[in-house]
């Protein structure tokens, strides 16, 4: 009797034995270089040669540890606060800075980078969260739909509730799309705390469609998209009509999408980076986020991730600057007022537009 | 040898679940106790109440009202799939059966793109509909509808009932039914008085997984069903990730748990000890060529409706990954999606080669199925023994399935901080993870066939004088083989598709093809949708093949299914 037990169990701690044996290997690494963590949400990217000129110059491994969007990555960070899983968080936007701040996850990083860069990206006095990038959330529009039925652009938020616009608009649900998030909080700036839900309700009467990814809107919904959807207006950003060109089957002649960027129709996020309290490894952590604010770094941004850099001096890409829009006047708000109210925002919003 | 016995624990026994249930105190009870306390604390800490149990009562009644439905809808596809396969021999079978299991793999992202080239507002359907009646607008709409929910959990799940009941029905010895016949039953008497009553505890085992599968339902809800509908799971993961508020979402996880255990315990209770031991047949002798024509349609027909939902949309994706828009707006064939996935264009970091991507994919697999493969049939082994608490463990065993995916991340972030088990260094959590999911499969698949085995026949090998080792050998293992297979390739298929803990847990150095399927489709530009649509036909190739190889094992002389 005993025997036929302590046979499957042999059998499975030879197994695990076999399996730790031959796990993969992450690429190997030297044993003396140092190592530095960088937690990161899953849209970061950057060139091969970026991160190679970094980890040679300063002789230090760079290690990225990716976990979900945004929201995911701050929550992974508070939650794992007591025995930190890295030395520098990217990636916290202005929608989430506050709760980042109110929970004590950063050092104070005083970069002397810090000079260059224009106040309005500078949310955090205390220079907690350093900003790093920026992106509008726009909505985009399929060039040849406007031009083939002669409809006008929409000018205002307001537009968007008139006839001849129903049925023409997708957007992503708030509670789940940070994209969604970000138009809320644009209708918000434009019609204050008071009015912003009569306005959704009238988008809503004006066949509004809502999906709850940034995926379904873009590819099964919207138009100019390989999904070849039925509306001709999606919300996405400033950034997508030139990725659109890059990421074309064949180049074509002119972009197929263009962003609508009235006063107050798109959302700026602001992107941030912070050196997580209790890091043992201060001095590479400053130099990593010192390179970020760099120009080698910041030129990087907008073809690996389609962000902007807040590095005046760094240059665009010219299909950058070619086809995408720059608003002037985004919508803005006050990162401790989004702190306070996104969790009531999001429910009232939710309760009135959705049940 | 390993035998049914009526005292509930001995010794032996208790050696038996050691295993599985150190790994699931380990890997399951751990974390969650981990993140359900963190959640407890701070609701002590912000004083949080509940000021009306809308919030927990209102997804939870639309999780058993979908859960329910699917699962009816499921049933009635499978059981009469389950039927033909297992009774009829028909040219493109084995392919049929392959092709009915890859569901099971696709993340839903890419099933949506295959779902829409078919229903969507420009799919297939809709355009033949409104070129023939003549319409302006798409006759059906599939997306944000309770219907395109329903349906697309059966295109994931018919698999289950289609291989766990046909597994079993494959088995039965058909002259039980011929007894009831050559006593006077019809042929729908010795339906319902033989057949199904011994297929009960089969159906019920299925029933019970697509049940579960559909209560803890995630992606399809949030893609398919659109905003207005949340299960448990929509409603745990929006509490969790985009209002922060762990409380409620604590809750609603447990009250999700507590649901799964209540379940598995009253499926249990149905099941009960009134499984009937028989000998299983181990030839083909039941499979008939097709005779008559009202058979011939009965099965034309069956495997039409699997191929229309089952097959066609993964058609659709496969078609559509070989089609590129040109210049002037006309779709052409082109390879350049699968040409580019070799390429890193944009020099990227991240880039995934897809040939490393499904290397890691395969190898998690792999350690999948040993993982689960080997504590399940420990577990199941227990559990046949114990037979008084049986209920009791055979719904701890379970409880995997039934936990909130995202609150089991959270709790594994939070749990596994230090090396050796290093969320962010070890690899094998990820494997861990989907064990933890694929072992309730492994033992719904054995504990069916196990009870089954006679006694007396353990009790022959005794007294032939056959030592355990030779008895478990010649008697349990040809019995158990086939079962052993089909969990096998249900822990296979699980892990492959995976996402929800791999994208908590995969490290970018050892990304997944789901995770590189995402990561794509998360970026704007046709060719970027056009490489996921590649990379998941790849995906598909990739578990077919290994699918088809898994059923080589078998040995010949076995019925097929």
């Amino acid at each position: 009797m005993k025997q036929k037990i302590t046979l499957p169990i042999a059998f499975v701690l030879v197994l695990s034995f076999f399996l730790s044996a031959c796990k993969p290997q992450p690429s190997a690494t030297a044993a003396e270089t140092a190592t530095l963590t960088i937690m990161t949400h899953d849209s970061f990217a950057a060139s091969e040669d970026v991160i190679a000129a970094f980890e040679e110059e300063n002789n230090v491994k760079l290690v990225f540890v990716k976990s979900g969007d945004a929201g995911s990555t701050l929550n992974r960070a508070i939650l794992t606060r007591e025995n930190p899983q890295a030395d520098v968080l990217y990636g916290v936007d202005n929608t989430l800075l506050s709760r980042a701040l109110d929970e004590g996850i950063y050092e104070p990083y005083d970069s002397p980078l810090l000079a260059g860069i224009p106040a309005e990206f500078k949310l955090d006095e205390t220079n907690n969260a350093l900003p790093v990038d920026y992106g509008d959330v726009c909505i985009n529009y399929d060039k040849a739909y406007f031009a083939e039925h002669a409809l006008p652009m929409p000018q205002t938020l307001a537009d968007l509730t008139q006839p001849e616009y129903n049925s023409l608009l997708v957007v992503e649900n708030p509670a789940t799309s940070s994209t969604g998030l970000a138009f809320l909080l644009a209708t918000i700036a434009e019609y204050g705390e008071d009015g912003y839900i009569t306005y959704w309700q009238q988008l809503k009467d004006n066949g509004l469609v809502i999906v709850n990814d940034w995926s379904t809107a873009y590819y099964t919904n919207f138009s100019a998209s390989s999904g070849k959807g039925t509306q001709p207006m999606v919300l996405s950003y400033a950034s997508s009509p030139p990725v659109e060109i890059i990421y074309a089957a064949e180049p074509p002649a002119d972009a197929p999408t263009a962003s609508l960027v009235g006063r107050n129709m798109c959302f700026r996020q602001i992107e941030f980076a912070g050196i997580l309290k209790g890091t043992p490894n201060r001095a590479l952590a400053e130099k990593f986020i010192d390179y970020m604010l760099s120009v080698k770094f910041q030129e990087d941004l907008p073809l690996q991730m389609f962000m902007y850099p807040v590095n005046p001096e760094a240059q665009l890409p010219e299909v950058f600057v070619k086809y995408s829009q720059i608003p002037a006047e985004p919508a803005a708000l006050d990162p401790a007022v989004i702190a306070a109210n996104r969790d009531k925002w999001l429910n009232d919003w939710t309760e009135a537009i959705l049940r | 040898m390993i035998r049914p016995r009526k005292a509930g624990f001995s010794a032996g026994n208790a050696l038996l679940w050691l295993l599985p249930l150190a790994f699931l105190a380990l890997f399951f009870f751990l974390p969650l106790g981990k993140i359900l306390a963190y959640a407890a604390g701070s609701a002590a800490k912000n004083d949080f109440a509940l000021t009306s149990l809308t919030p927990v009562w209102r997804p939870l009644w639309f999780t058993t009202c979908q859960a329910g439905l699917s699962t009816v809808l499921t049933l009635l596809l499978g059981m009469p799939a389950a039927y033909v396969f297992a009774h009829y021999r028909f040219r493109g079978k084995n392919l049929l059966r392959v092709l009915t299991t890859l569901p099971f793999i696709l993340p839903t992202v890419v099933a949506v793109a295959g779902f829409t080239a078919l229903l969507g507002p420009r799919g297939l359907l809709n355009l033949g509909l409104m070129r023939l009646f003549q319409l302006d607008t798409a006759p059906i709409t599939f997306m944000n509808t309770l219907w395109g929910i329903l349906l697309v959990h059966v295109f994931y799940n018919t698999t289950i009932v289609l291989r766990v009941v046909g597994s079993a029905w494959a088995q039965l010895d058909e002259r039980w039914e011929q007894t009831a016949r050559v006593l006077g039953a019809s042929p729908r008497q010795a339906l319902r008085e033989v057949t199904l009553p011994l297929l009960r505890p089969s159906i019920l085992a299925a029933a019970l997984l697509v049940f579960l599968f559909d209560f803890t339902s995630f992606a399809v809800i949030l893609m398919v069903g659109g905003p207005y509908f949340a299960t448990l799971e929509v409603a745990i993961y929006q509490q969790t990730m985009s209002l922060f508020n762990l409380p409620l979402a604590g809750l609603l996880a447990v009250v999700q748990l507590v649901c799964t255990f209540v379940i598995t315990w009253i499926y249990g209770k149905v099941n009960g000890r009134r499984n009937i031991p028989l000998l299983p047949k181990l030839t083909s002798e039941t499979l008939h060529n097709l005779r008559s024509f009202g058979e011939r349609l009965a099965v034309f027909g069956i495997n039409t409706l699997l191929i229309t939902l089952l097959v066609l949309p993964m058609l659709a994706l496969a078609a559509r990954s070989l089609l590129n828009l040109g210049a002037d707006g006309v779709m052409r064939f082109s390879t350049q999606n699968y040409t580019q996935l070799f390429v890193n264009s944009s020099n990227s970091y991240f880039y995934v080669p897809p040939a490393g991507a499904a290397l890691n994919s395969l190898f998690y697999a792999l350690v999948t199925v040993l993982l689960s493969l080997a504590l399940g049939t420990l577990a199941a082994y227990a559990m046949s023994r114990a037979r008084r608490l049986q209920g009791l463990l055979s719904a701890l065993i379970t409880l995997p399935l039934g936990a909130s995916a995202v609150t089991l991340g959270l709790g594994f972030l939070v749990t596994f901080t230090r090396a050796p088990l290093d969320v962010s260094h070890f690899p094998l959590l990820i494997p861990i993870a989907h064990s933890l999911v694929a072992m309730p499969f492994v033992v719904r698949t054995l504990q069916p066939a196990l009870n089954a085995i006679p006694v007396s026949l353990w009790q022959a090998a005794g007294v032939l004088g056959a030592s355990s080792m030779k008895t478990w050998r010649n008697v349990d293992a040809p019995l158990l083989r086939r079962p052993l297979l089909v969990g096998g390739i249900f822990a296979f298929t699980l892990s492959l598709g995976e996402f929800g803990a791999t994208t908590f847990l995969a490290l970018p150095e050892t990304p997944t093809l789901p995770v590189a399927i995402a990561r794509y489709i998360g970026m704007p530009g046709e060719l970027n949708y056009g490489q996921a649509l590649a990379m998941s036909t790849i995906l598909l190739l990739i578990c077919g093949l290994a699918i088809f190889l898994l059923e080589r094992l078998q040995p010949a002389g076995m019925t097929e299914i």
